[in-house]
């Protein structure tokens, strides 16, 4: 019995091991295990053994088909396997060949810029607001220091309405609008579109946008102005970006002061880029003045505050390097979808 | 504003720095330098030589050959010139071998100037060249005595006489110089003139300040004897200083003045002309000379011009004029425009034997105005629009007399006459040094900023601690700017570097905002890109778009003085740019082009305007290529769905759209309320933008979006019973529409609608002309329960019952 049991599981393991497809493989466990297979023949044989060795005798049958059963796996693992590697190879394909992509539309490049600039002051503090394009002469010139006949009224060609209402030539507009609401402290940044009466050429465009921020609180300074700007570059540029403050004028803050960079080309060396200066002007700035303050009912003694102004097409040109104000203007999708 | 560095080193004899230093410090201390140009640029090896010999050349007529002494020891150099002025004994620059000049003899200038080595000429050996006035960097215009064409002659000047040969040329014309640009800021008056800038460097580079001495000029006769001044109209005219010279005496200027003028970009003319440039320029006081014998009454009234009245400037030109225009006058007609031009009848001539100078104080503002009204800007209005200190007319006209004395140019009359009305003087401004290191953000001793004031000739009066601010610094007026000035001389550089401190802010974007980035969000995973287009555009655009005549949006927000008609009203519809934006695309062949803007549109409230618009963006769409209608509509409504109007939307195709094809527009209504149309451009439209593509619009008005939307999701528990899901294949009039089948389903199933398909319209072969048939599958689900099959009929009954009542029948 015992030698019958082990001649069928060599044989059965034999064949096995030879075998070469599933199929085969098949055939050879209900040769062996099946309804009428070999070892369940054994199984059915058992009546003929005697009681006391029936034990015994189960014992080996199970321990033989278990040694069977172990390898008929593995060898069915095997060619399973073998199965999905020769499929998985017919699948091949050209990795190379093009990409099928979902075309989603493009955000203008001074949206993106913007955008950027946003999330730097909102992360800040800042929040965004805005104002009418179509403003009254006094809180575009007026409130901001500006007085009738001020030579700036000229200088910045303004487009009239009427003699009181006007298209905004600066987005500090939103300042006095701000102040006015007489909630302090204010930290805010006010992006939007402005008019100047410039024809249109590579670098002007009769309206244009400007970023503008406030803030006013007790014990700002012309130190918090610096490293809150020098922060912005930062970001904005480049963690290697410096900025350098010159002395200017601009009425409605005092002192007032533009803001250079490093050149984001040259990185401060000169090129062509910077007129081989290493700077790049990016905006203009200063403490609020105290007649502005004052006008928009908020008391110089006991605040102070500053306030800058970003023309968002000098960023964005500078930025993505585009040499050409009318293509921000033309919508050309081989323009937009750059950005 | 551009002045010499020589000029500025006249009254700051220290200063010692080159080009670049001056430019970074000036511009650090806010006295913004441009840019500058040396006037020696790529001038070398150039030396004052004399021409002994000349000879003709063998082999070429328009040669000669010429023997130059180039130094005193009597070396002597061969050079072949071509030039036709030259003579022996002429003195003149010669450019040696190796050395270089800035251009060619007509003024046009080589990258990196032109290097001159020795060669042959037609076989004759020439070993430098003789120069002219523009191989030299510079034009006649700067240097009158220079010929037309040919070698600029040393020895025809007199001022030249004895130079030694050797010397250098460039030094001696006066080119060794660097011609400084400045952006001079408008509250910074004084700074219009090269004292003030030479004040301001002086402090910049701690060096003392020389301002020239003028000395009393004047012979023994009074000026009120020859002339009388009134002012008039004192509101225009704050100051009116004249002095008289006789027996005039018009000749060249010395060659140091016409160097000066010429570096600041003002052609000499002659003693008299430039005397007065020169002072205008120095001081920044713009001066005039009449001829006093052709001054009626030997009087001036300065007085406002009468309304149509016309004058001839001494340009030749006829003026209108209004009775805005200040006018100088003498005892019977007009004989100059007040600061801006001279008058035809009064100017200077070859026969004027005596000057009446005047250096006057007008009204910026006014100067500005006329000079813009009459489209004439001199050189003179444009210093006089910033608004003058009166104080300078009087240091202005003196120097001037003084240089009249020293150029020995004519007689100066002693005495004044002066009309000063109200007389400016400085003002005391209080100061607190611990308010400006708040200010500033610096810990800076009040001994340090009051030296600071000092080098900008600010007293301190410690007693009161107030500022002694001159009269000519007018942009100081109160503790800021004070602040200011301790800030540009300490440096913002270096001012330290802080974060504001203080009350925390929350930064966020406006709710608005927040559902305009859903808009781009949604309208860029729908393959839209954005555009900008302008807020303006011409009034025309209303007649391409088909606007009936009375359409509410042809009352516009209307520029009184725009750029030109393109840009003359502001937009009340989004179309315009949108369209041109297409068509752009069209025209270069870019291909199934998608493009959304946030336009703002601006609707008057009432005309003509007195209170400002709504002003209001519109969420436009536009395309072209690939997709249509239902395209617009899918983003349209998943824009809505983001944004949280979840409620009901319906189209409307009775809508007044005359820029729409009239079989394929719809207003877009939000539970009954119009928030926006869409539709497919009207082919006529289109072809007028030249787009013979079908394009589509759409436009959202985002207020009344805005308004409606919100983030509020409440959760709805996921359905636990089982739906049912019945068809629907019906037969209709074609005029039927498919929203009004929805609307009869929607109504009669009631809460239990879970969705309502349309899967299958069919006209055609099997179903009656003038008919279509419709297939929607209708799902039906209670939240609460298995749904009973009596419910079910119930509820398709009534669907039946109501699609019936349109004429609806179901398909056999």
């Amino acid at each position: 019995m015992k030698e019958k049991l082990q001649a069928i599981k060599d044989n059965a393991m034999k064949k096995m091991e030879e075998c070469l497809s599933p199929e085969a493989l098949n055939e050879i466990r209900v040769a062996v295990l099946g309804k009428k297979g070999e070892l369940t023949e054994v199984l059915k044989s058992m009546k003929d053994v005697a009681p006391e060795d029936r034990p015994k005798v189960g014992a080996m049958v199970n321990e033989a088909r278990a040694a069977i059963e172990a390898f008929l796996e593995e060898k069915q693992e095997l060619f399973r396997k073998r199965l999905r590697e020769e499929k998985m190879k017919a699948e091949t394909i050209d990795v190379t060949l093009p990409a099928k992509r979902q075309t989603a539309g493009h955000r203008h490049p001074n949206t993106v810029a913007l955008e950027e600039v946003e999330r730097i002051f909102v992360g800040m503090g800042y929040e965004v607001v805005e104002g009418p394009e179509v403003e009254k002469d006094y809180y575009n010139f007026e409130a901001l220091n500006i007085p009738a006949n001020h030579p700036a009224k000229d200088e910045q060609d303004t487009f009239y309405i009427n003699g009181d209402i006007l298209l905004r030539t600066q987005t500090s507009s939103v300042q006095v609008r701000v102040m006015e609401k007489g909630k302090l402290p204010i930290r805010v940044l006010a992006p939007g579109r402005v008019y100047r009466s410039d024809e249109v050429d590579a670098t002007h465009s009769p309206n244009f946008h400007q970023i503008e921020g406030l803030v006013i609180d007790k014990n700002i300074t012309f130190a918090d102005l610096k490293g809150t700007l020098a922060e912005f570059a930062k970001e904005l540029f480049g963690e290697e970006t410096k900025v350098k403050f010159r002395p200017h004028h601009f009425p409605f803050t005092e002192p007032s002061a533009e803001m250079d960079v490093t050149c984001f080309k040259c990185k401060g060396k000169g090129c062509r880029f910077c007129k081989g200066s290493g700077w790049i002007e990016i905006l203009g700035c200063g403490m609020v003045h105290p007649r502005v303050l004052e006008m928009s009912g908020i008391d110089p003694e006991e605040y102070t505050g500053f306030a800058f102004g970003v023309g968002l097409e000098r960023i964005t040109l500078l930025k993505y390097e585009i040499d050409d104000m009318r293509l921000l203007y033309e919508n050309d999708v081989r323009f937009i979808k750059q950005f | 504003m551009n002045t010499p560095l020589s000029w500025i080193k006249a009254y700051v004899p220290d200063l010692s720095c080159t080009a670049q230093e001056y430019t970074d410090a000036m511009t650090l201390t806010g006295t913004k330098v441009e840019g500058f140009e040396a006037l020696d640029k790529n001038l070398e090896k150039i030396v004052v030589a004399k021409i002994l010999k000349i000879e003709r050349h063998p082999d070429a007529d328009k040669l000669i050959v010429c023997q130059v002494q180039i130094d005193e020891m009597g070396t002597v150099i061969q050079i072949v010139t071509g030039a036709p002025n030259v003579k022996e004994g002429d003195v003149v620059p010669v450019v040696l071998d190796g050395g270089r000049v800035a251009g060619d003899h007509d003024g046009n200038k080589a990258e990196g100037g032109t290097k001159i080595k020795k060669g042959k000429l037609r076989g004759i050996e020439s070993n430098g060249m003789m120069c002219s006035i523009e191989e030299l960097g510079s034009n006649r215009d700067m240097y009158p005595d220079a010929p037309e064409n040919g070698i600029y002659i040393i020895s025809n000047n007199p001022e030249y006489q004895g130079v030694k040969l050797g010397s250098d040329a460039v030094e001696l014309l006066g080119l060794r110089d660097v011609v400084f640009e400045y952006e001079i800021t408008s509250n910074r008056v004084d700074c219009f003139g090269v004292l003030g800038i030479a004040r301001e460097a002086a402090a910049t580079f701690r060096k003392p300040f020389v301002p020239p001495v003028v000395p009393e000029t004047g012979n023994s006769e009074r000026a009120e004897d020859y002339v009388s001044v009134e002012i008039k109209d004192t509101d225009l005219c704050k100051r009116y200083v004249a002095r008289v010279v006789k027996n005039i005496k018009v000749a060249p200027s010395p060659e140091w003045m016409k160097r000066r003028l010429a570096a600041c970009g003002i052609r000499p003319i002659n003693n008299i002309v430039d005397i007065t440039n020169y002072v205008m320029e120095e001081y920044g006081q713009p001066m005039h000379a009449f001829d006093l014998d052709t001054v009626a009454g030997h009087k001036i009234v300065v007085r406002r011009a009468a309304d149509g009245e016309s004058f001839q400037t001494l340009d030749g030109q006829e003026r209108t004029l209004d009775a805005s225009v200040l006018m100088i006058c003498d005892a019977e007609k007009e004989i100059g425009i007040a600061g801006i031009m001279g008058g035809e009848n009064s100017k200077i001539t070859d026969s004027a034997t005596t000057l009446l100078f005047e250096a006057a104080c007008f009204d910026g503002t006014n100067i500005r105005l006329s000079a813009k009204k009459l489209g004439m800007r001199t050189d003179a209005s444009a210093k006089f629009e910033k608004g003058l200190d009166p104080n300078t007319a009087m240091e202005a006209i003196n120097r001037a007399c003084a240089l009249i004395e020293e150029l020995g140019a004519g007689e100066v009359v002693g005495g004044v006459v002066d009309v000063y009305p109200k007389v400016r003087t400085g003002r005391r401004v209080k100061f607190s040094a611990e308010k400006a290191n708040k200010l500033l953000g610096t810990e800076l001793s009040k001994e340090q900023m009051i030296s600071y004031f000092k080098t900008v000739d600010l007293a301190y009066d410690t007693e009161t601690d107030e500022v002694l601010v001159p009269s000519w610094r007018q942009d100081i007026e109160c503790q800021a700017d004070l602040a200011e000035e301790v800030a540009r001389f300490y440096g913002y550089d270096n001012i330290p570097v802080s974060l504001p401190t203080g009350e925390a802010t929350t930064g966020k974007l406006s709710f608005q905002r927040r559902i305009e980035g859903y808009a781009r969000l949604v309208a860029e995973q729908y393959g839209f890109c954005e555009a900008m287009t302008y807020s303006f555009e011409s009034p025309k655009v209303f007649d391409k778009l088909m606007l009936d005549a009375e359409d509410i949006l042809r009352r516009t927000v209307t520029i009184s003085n725009p750029l030109g008609e393109d840009f003359s009203i502001m937009r009340t519809l989004p179309l315009n740019g949108m369209l041109t934006s297409l068509a752009t695309n069209y025209n270069r062949r870019n291909k199934n082009v998608r493009l959304y803007e946030l336009a703002t549109i601006y609707l008057p409230k009432e005309l003509p305007l007195t209170e400002l618009p709504d002003e209001r963006r519109q969420l436009t769409f536009g395309m072209y290529g690939e997709g249509d209608f239902f395209t617009m509509k899918g983003v349209v409504e998943e824009f809505l769905t983001k944004v949280g109007l979840n409620g009901l939307v319906t189209y409307d195709p009775a809508t007044r759209r005359t820029y729409l094809h009239p079989g394929r527009k719809a207003e877009i209504l939000y539970e009954n309320c119009a928030i926006g149309y869409l539709g497919e451009i009207h082919p006529e439209v289109a072809e007028s933008y030249g787009i013979s593509d079908k394009a589509y619009v759409a436009v959202l008005d985002m207020p009344l979006v805005t308004e409606r939307a919100g983030f509020d999701v409440k959760y709805t528990g996921v359905a636990k019973y089982p739906a049912v899901s019945r068809d629907f294949s019906m037969v209709m009039k074609k005029e039927i529409l498919a929203g009004q089948v929805e609307e009869v389903i929607r109504k009669n199933a009631g809460k239990l609608l879970e969705h309502c398909t349309l899967f299958d319209v069919y006209e055609g072969s099997q179903i009656e002309e003038g008919y279509k048939s419709m297939a929607y599958s209708v799902g039906l689900r209670a939240q609460d329960r298995t749904l009973e099959e009596k419910e079910i009929t119930a509820v398709t009954d009534k669907i039946l019952k109501g699609l019936s009542d349109l004429g609806i029948e179901l398909r056999k």
